[in-house]
């Protein structure tokens, strides 16, 4: 099975302190370190469990820069196959839609049976793994947390639903799919992995070699425009409780119980 | 006739000797490179020090004895066993007799043989009857067919010391009946019971007893020898040389292969441990050499708590890994996978490297590099715990295993009370002492009282001190022994980088695993001491002295709880008491389990992170054992032991009655200028 996973380089949330600039525009980056977004990675995951089991390859994909390469080495350290690098001056500012219409242009160029996207990313909307699927006009599942490889026309893919059940479905190849966290347990990336790929070839393509014209991706084709960032003011309400142990966890029953929250 | 049938019993018992033998060494072949053979006066030495030492170790003391007992009568009856094989080919008398020094001799050999099967007879009921928890086969491991092997094989050597006095005793019956005269005898000696009870025979009854004997006795021997490289009698032959090429530098960590340099293991097709042939030839050797005595897991606290890791079995399961894959008949197989193999993963994850097994172990079997290796091989394989990742991926990115900003790294230092002062090096500012503060003491909020605590004993010795602030990273000390060599030896580069470039002349450290990876792992630092040695030296110069306890602490009973990266790895275990019983009036007692049998807190590092299948927390176990040593406050000496002695006093429900403090803490608290 051939498998294209789109993966993202986004700013690690546990290991920042995420500051908004002091013009609003976008977060303080100066000191930021990034990762692959850590949906992305149990897709990628998927894609190589799933091609240990039925054979095929894992590509992985990602729109960003230079430094974007770090996150599809990584992935490749994982055990993906080939990597691809989207890039160009002219997809900088694309809202979505713009980068679901660049990973459909590279998903044209490939020949894929599965397209995974993560559910989400750090720093996203989760809005490019749909988008993608009704461009490409192909079956969706979103918030994936079980694949089973029936046959090679069909996967049966489980969904988590409200309140914690779960859905099993059956879904036509090929098709696209978002990763919840939690469908495996990722694999460690060691530094001596990563090292092992440094070298090699990353085929970077641009908007031409897409086929892409400006007016379909970039800050003009972006009809979702960004107006501020901020930080919520603090609200009312909250009340710190103190003394020892004891005493804070028996004032506690007494508020959960005063409001009605244990009988 | 009679030499054919021994030169044949001889022939077929070497024979098949030197062929298991040679299959058996046939993994050791195949195995990784082992350690250099270097330090040879060391080796020595540690072969002649370390098996009376550690047999007969507190609790061991009735069973040490009489294992070393039995060691010294086979030893001294050594040339006897040879001498009686070849009285087979001489006509059946012993050798020797006709010299004073060969009467001498058999002397010593009639006392011997008694010694040896008296010591045989005690060891057999005593495995008969007493039934330490050590000995116990946990069911996941089958029937035990321990207790049952070791009554046999005890059995085999008494029978053989006691058809040896037969066989003596019948020749001097033989020739006091045929009225010549015989070696002489030390009465009450098995040989003169022997002799005794058989007197009353003929001459030639007694040399048809005395062929007899001679017969089933060298069957009897060939018989116990080829039993040697079966099961736990192999430590007889792989003992001394396990011995001999054991680990000789405390708390430090084989690298990743012998011969291969640190800048050149990136280049290693794999890594670490990943099948039995990836064992080095001396971990091999170790697995032969288990006596299975169980005094490891007796000791270890992952065993104690209920952890899915006995170290004895680390030992049986490879030896039986090694006796089942290189078998004496058919073809051997080799790479079967380990992990999930004969060890599962939970089980390498369990062990929180604090050398309590290997400070047990009478033939001084090393698990801790074992454990290394193979999780560097499932570092390699990408078999990592979710929970040991994120701290993993932190390091790599922020040299900390909470992923905290380098920039907060000396933020405590914003609190230090107003007239102590520490310099930060990282703007290019020198200073005499570097203070290694390392993650935990640095970010964490509690822990970072014990970074102000060394800083305010620091300035009150009048020391020229500083931080590498921003540039310090991790020791790493944990990230090499959870298999991460490639980020440790990245953490360890900077480090030495910064440090040298500091010009500090020498390192002060509150944080033992930061004294160890120092000490051990790094090359080229100037001398590190640990806060309480730094303390003991100051008192000793009277730069700084202690003032009383306060009256409300004078009635606590202190007691100190030793760091296994302060105590058994790197053998700090006066300091610290000096310095406590510096204090005037403080009262400290020691706990059962204190200095090299310390038990350890749960684990430092990365093992803070690791979320382990366990039945209790070991710290828990830790504060029950200083209660009942009677103390109410437990000093640590280590960042790491503090949180989980905090967290287990609460856990126990002995918030108000026990207390614990760090010996830094305690120190600052008392510390003026002398």
């Amino acid at each position: 099975m051939e498998i294209l996973v789109c993966v993202k380089r986004v700013p690690d949330t546990s290991e920042n302190e995420i500051e908004v600039n002091s013009d609003g525009t976008d977060i303080e980056r100066d000191d930021l370190v990034y990762s692959v977004n850590e949906w992305d990675n149990y897709a990628v995951e998927e894609a190589i469990q799933i091609k240990d089991k039925v054979g095929g390859s894992v590509t992985v994909v990602t729109v960003g820069d230079e430094e974007s390469e770090e996150v599809l080495r990584r992935e490749m350290a994982m055990g993906a196959d080939n990597g691809i690098l989207l890039e160009d001056d002219a997809f900088e500012g694309s809202d979505g839609k713009g980068i679901a219409a660049i990973l459909k242009a590279a998903v044209e160029k490939g020949n894929y049976d599965l397209i995974l996207t993560g559910a989400q990313a750090d720093d996203g909307a989760a809005q490019v793994g749909g988008m993608l699927a009704a461009m490409l006009d192909l079956p969706y599942a979103s918030l994936v947390n079980f694949i089973d490889v029936s046959d090679d026309k069909k996967l049966k893919v489980g969904r988590e639903i409200e309140g914690g059940n779960q859905e099993m479905n059956e879904i036509e190849l090929p098709c696209v799919l978002s990763i919840q966290t939690g469908i495996n347990e990722p694999r460690y990336v060691g530094i001596r992995g990563i090292r092992k790929v440094a070298s090699v070839e990353i085929p970077t393509h641009g908007a031409s070699d897409l086929g892409l014209g400006a007016d379909a991706v970039g800050a003009g084709a972006a009809k979702v425009k960004r107006l501020d960032y901020f930080v919520p003011e603090l609200g009312e309400g909250a009340e710190m409780l103190e003394g020892s142990t004891e005493e804070k966890v028996a004032k506690l029953i007494e508020l959960l119980k005063a409001k009605g929250g244990i009988k | 006739m009679k030499a054919i049938l021994a030169l044949i019993i001889v022939a077929a018992g070497v024979a098949a000797f030197v062929y298991v033998l040679a299959k058996r060494m046939a993994p050791l072949f195949r195995a990784a490179q082992g350690p250099q053979l270097d330090r040879i006066g060391e080796r020595l030495f540690a072969l002649y020090h370390f098996p009376h030492h550690r047999m007969p170790r507190p609790g061991y003391e009735t069973i040490g004895y009489t294992h070393i007992t039995i060691i010294l009568s086979l030893v001294a009856l050594s040339i006897h066993v040879l001498m009686l094989i070849y009285s087979g080919f001489t006509g059946l008398e012993m050798p020797g007799t006709e010299w004073t020094i060969g009467v001498v001799y058999s002397v010593i050999a009639d006392i011997a043989l008694t010694v040896l099967l008296a010591a045989c007879i005690f060891a057999a009921v005593r495995r008969g009857y007493a039934r330490p928890a050590r000995y116990e086969v946990p069911e996941k491991y089958g029937k035990d067919k321990s207790r049952p092997m070791a009554i046999l094989l005890i059995s085999v050597l008494g029978a053989i010391a006691l058809l040896d006095m037969i066989f003596l005793g019948s020749a001097a019956a033989a020739a006091q009946a045929a009225g010549e005269t015989y070696r002489y005898i030390l009465p009450l000696t098995g040989t003169w019971f022997a002799a005794f009870i058989m007197s009353g025979l003929s001459a030639s009854a007694a040399g048809t007893v005395n062929t007899l004997v001679y017969f089933i006795l060298l069957i009897g021997i060939f018989v116990f020898i080829n039993l040697v490289p079966f099961d736990r009698l192999f430590h007889m032959l792989t003992g001394p040389a396990t011995v001999f090429f054991k680990k000789l530098d405390k708390g430090s960590v084989k690298p990743v292969q012998w011969g291969v340099d640190d800048e050149k293991v990136a280049d290693l097709e794999s890594f670490g441990v990943k099948t039995f042939e990836d064992f080095t030839w001396k971990h091999i050797l170790d697995f032969y050499s288990c006596a299975d005595c169980g005094r490891c897991s007796e000791h270890c606290p992952a065993n104690a708590v209920g952890r899915p890791l006995s170290p004895r079995f680390i030992s049986l399961k490879g030896r039986n890994y090694a006796f089942s894959h290189y078998p004496l008949k058919g073809p051997m197989v080799k790479g079967e996978p380990l992990i999930g193999g004969i060890y599962e993963e939970d089980e390498i994850w369990s062990c929180t490297t604090c050398g309590a097994c290997e400070e047990e172990c009478p033939v001084t079997i090393e698990y801790i590099d074992k454990i290394v290796d193979l999780r560097r091989g499932m570092v390699d394989e990408g078999m990592v715990p979710q929970s040991l990742q994120k701290p993993l991926n932190a390091l790599g990115k922020r040299g900390n295993p909470w992923g905290k900003m380098e920039k907060k790294r000396a933020e405590w230092t914003k609190d230090l009370p107003e007239d102590v002062k520490i310099k930060d090096l990282s703007g290019g500012d020198t200073a005499e002492t570097l203070y290694f503060v390392d993650s935990i003491t640095s970010y964490d909020d509690r822990m970072a009282d014990l970074a102000r605590a060394t800083t305010t004993v620091l300035s009150a010795a009048g020391t020229d001190a500083g931080i590498l602030g921003k540039n310090e990273k991790d020791s790493a000390n944990e990230v090499r022994r959870f298999g991460e060599e490639m980020l440790f030896q990245e953490l360890r580069n900077h480090n030495t980088d910064m440090i040298l470039e500091s010009g500090a002349t020498n390192i002060v450290t509150s944080d033992p695993h930061a004294l160890n990876a120092l000490k051990k792992d790094y090359k080229d630092m100037p001398p590190v001491e640990h806060i309480s040695e730094f303390t003991l030296r100051q008192l000793k110069s009277n730069a700084i002295a202690f003032k009383p306890l306060d009256d409300s602490e004078k009635d606590k009973i202190y007691t100190f709880h030793d760091p296994c990266y302060l105590g058994r790895h790197n053998e700090i275990y006066d300091a610290p008491r000096e310095v406590m019983d510096a204090i005037p009036g403080l009262k400290r007692v020691d706990m059962d389990r204190c200095r090299d049998r310390s038990f350890c807190c749960g684990g430092g590092g990365l093992m803070l992170f690791y979320e382990p299948e366990e039945e209790q927390r070991m710290g828990v176990l830790r504060v029950e054992m200083a209660k009942e040593a009677g103390a109410t406050v437990i000093v640590t000496g280590c960042p790491f032991c503090l949180v989980n002695m905090e967290d287990a006093i609460k856990v126990a429900g002995l918030e108000g009655q026990m207390e614990a403090i760090d010996l830094s803490e305690l120190i600052a608290r008392q510390v003026q200028k002398g």
